[in-house]
């Protein structure tokens, strides 16, 4: 569960990123967090990874109260969140499969477990047969859906997808959110930041709209009409 | 959490190594090159040090015996001069071995002590040795309170000279030394920078999906661990190879100058090296990814 309640968020040079935020994400719910360029929304993804943390009001992620965490604390709250990025941001020196291993790594897998799960994953984002790959030997969407195993693999109680399709074209996009939609079904709560229209009109799933650092509209099967 | 697997962090920080090659090298010439320099100039003020040391010991005071005194008498002072502090040790001399001593000296001229063996020209004396040259003058003082001491030739000018040269050695010892570690700590520091910046983005990524700063770090010490000391080790044997080179050839056709011998050094080198790159390979990176770690 993620919750908003009165959030601001000034910047140290003055620039109020955020003026009075309220939401709420139930476990296993899908979103879409839309809005233009500037609008906020990056800003909210930070603050539910703990990399920032709010000015004046409270947000729980997973039962982590972001605001308070003292730094040792703030890996468990990522581990409770598996965030993908427009860029990917896989480690290219490393192969699809020790990309997908290394976050297991992170929170102290054993081997037995490790040498479980990954194929299990790669398999569900269908890259088994490329597991021995590097990033560079990757297309687009591959390299997107080796990031969606990453942010999987520990099974975390929420997925942030930070525009995920912003380096795809649409018919690769729409497979990514294709994908999303199904761990959404398996029980993960799925929050997808986009400013493309064309996704978010296609699926009938709740809009928050941001513009100006506020809520503009909050609505389920809300159309794109920024 | 588990425990870490020590394992896998070693296999990361070897596998590091030979990704990031380049800089992998980088790293390892740099502290090569910086450990070579400061050894090499440590070596020279060394031999330096042991060839003005040998210059000192063979500095002597001497110190002529009241000719009142019989040759038994003039013995007895020997044991007060010996116990006079900075006295190294001393040797009697009577006349007559002066008087040969000093026939030799004029060689063809010897013909002027012609008919003056049994004069009593010369007197007893003692050679003395001194620990620090520094204290000529306070010695010579002391022996000549001796009762029965006439007269004392201390050498002044030479002993000045070494101490002199001995301090002037050891200001420009420091000073270099504390030059060539500064620069040393800035190049390498700059270079491990530059390792580790190459890899801010993987550092976020690792952060990013939950790692502890501990689980970051760990890889990191490894490869500092490994890459400091392979500096280390290949700059003592390259260290090892220029300076038996540099005493053969120094060496061929003289024999008048003992240089310091690199086997009477080479244990505590190797340590010292080694230290020296395990210490800057890990504290290096270490502290460089601390910045990263902020995210």
């Amino acid at each position: 569960m993620v919750r908003f309640s009165g959030v601001h968020l000034t910047y140290g040079n003055g620039t109020k990123a955020i003026k009075g935020i309220d939401f709420r994400v139930d476990d296993g719910e899908f979103i879409f967090l839309i809005g233009p360029s500037g609008s906020g929304k990056s800003t909210i993804v930070k603050l539910i990874t703990g990399e920032l943390r709010p000015t004046h009001g409270r947000v729980i992620v997973n039962g982590f109260n972001v605001g308070s965490l003292r730094q040792s604390v703030i890996p468990k709250l990522r581990r409770t969140v598996g965030v993908i990025f427009q860029d990917f941001r896989l480690i290219e020196k490393k192969t699809v499969y020790e990309n997908v291993e290394f976050a297991m790594r992170v929170i102290g897998a054993d081997r037995r477990n490790i040498k479980e799960r990954v194929p299990v994953i790669l398999d569900l984002v269908g890259l088994s047969h490329k597991k021995n790959r590097f990033p560079h030997e990757l297309s687009g969407g591959e390299q997107q859906r080796v990031a969606i195993a990453r942010a999987l693999i520990n099974n975390p109680r929420t997925i942030i997808a930070d525009e995920p399709t912003g380096n795809l074209d649409p018919v690769r996009s729409k497979e990514i959110i294709y994908l999303l939609e199904k761990i959404n079904s398996l029980g993960t709560t799925v929050i997808t930041v986009t400013h493309e229209r064309d996704i978010v009109n296609s699926l009938s799933k709740r809009v928050i709209a941001i513009d100006g650092g506020r809520i503009i509209s909050d609505q389920i099967g809300g159309y794109f009409a920024l | 959490m588990k425990g870490y697997d020590f394992l896998y962090f070693f296999r990361e920080g070897v596998k590091s190594i030979f990704s990031h090659g380049f800089m992998s090298f980088a790293a390892v010439s740099v502290i090569l090159a910086c450990l070579l320099i400061i050894g090499s100039f440590t070596l020279l003020s060394m031999n330096i040090d042991m060839i003005v040391s040998e210059a000192e010991s063979s500095t002597e005071i001497i110190a002529f015996v009241d000719e009142k005194l019989s040759l038994s008498e003039a013995r007895s002072i020997g044991s007060r001069i010996n116990r006079i502090e900075n006295v190294a040790n001393s040797i009697f001399v009577t006349r007559d071995q002066a008087f040969e001593e000093y026939t030799e000296e004029l060689g063809e001229d010897s013909y002027l002590l012609e008919g003056l063996e049994d004069e009593p020209i010369l007197r007893h004396r003692y050679r003395i040795f001194i620990e620090d040259v520094s204290l000529t003058e306070e010695t010579s003082n002391k022996i000549y309170s001796i009762p029965g001491i006439a007269r004392v030739n201390p050498s002044l000018e030479i002993s000045q000279a070494i101490v002199n040269f001995k301090n002037i050695l050891s200001a420009v010892t420091y000073i270099l030394a504390a030059i060539l570690v500064g620069v040393s700590v800035f190049i390498i520091s700059n270079t491990v920078k530059l390792t580790t910046f190459d890899r801010r983005d993987e550092i976020a990524i690792m952060k990013m999906v939950g790692a502890t700063n501990a689980f970051i770090r760990w890889p990191f010490v490894f490869e500092g661990f490994i890459l400091g000391t392979l500096g280390g080790s290949l700059a003592f044997g390259a260290q090892w190879l220029i300076y038996n080179y540099t005493v053969d050839k120094i060496s061929v056709g003289q024999t008048l100058i003992n240089l310091v011998d690199f086997q009477t050094i080479a244990v505590p080198m190797l340590v010292l090296f080694i230290i020296a790159g395990f210490i800057v390979g890990i504290g290096g990176s270490v502290l460089t990814i601390r910045k990263f770690m902020k995210v």
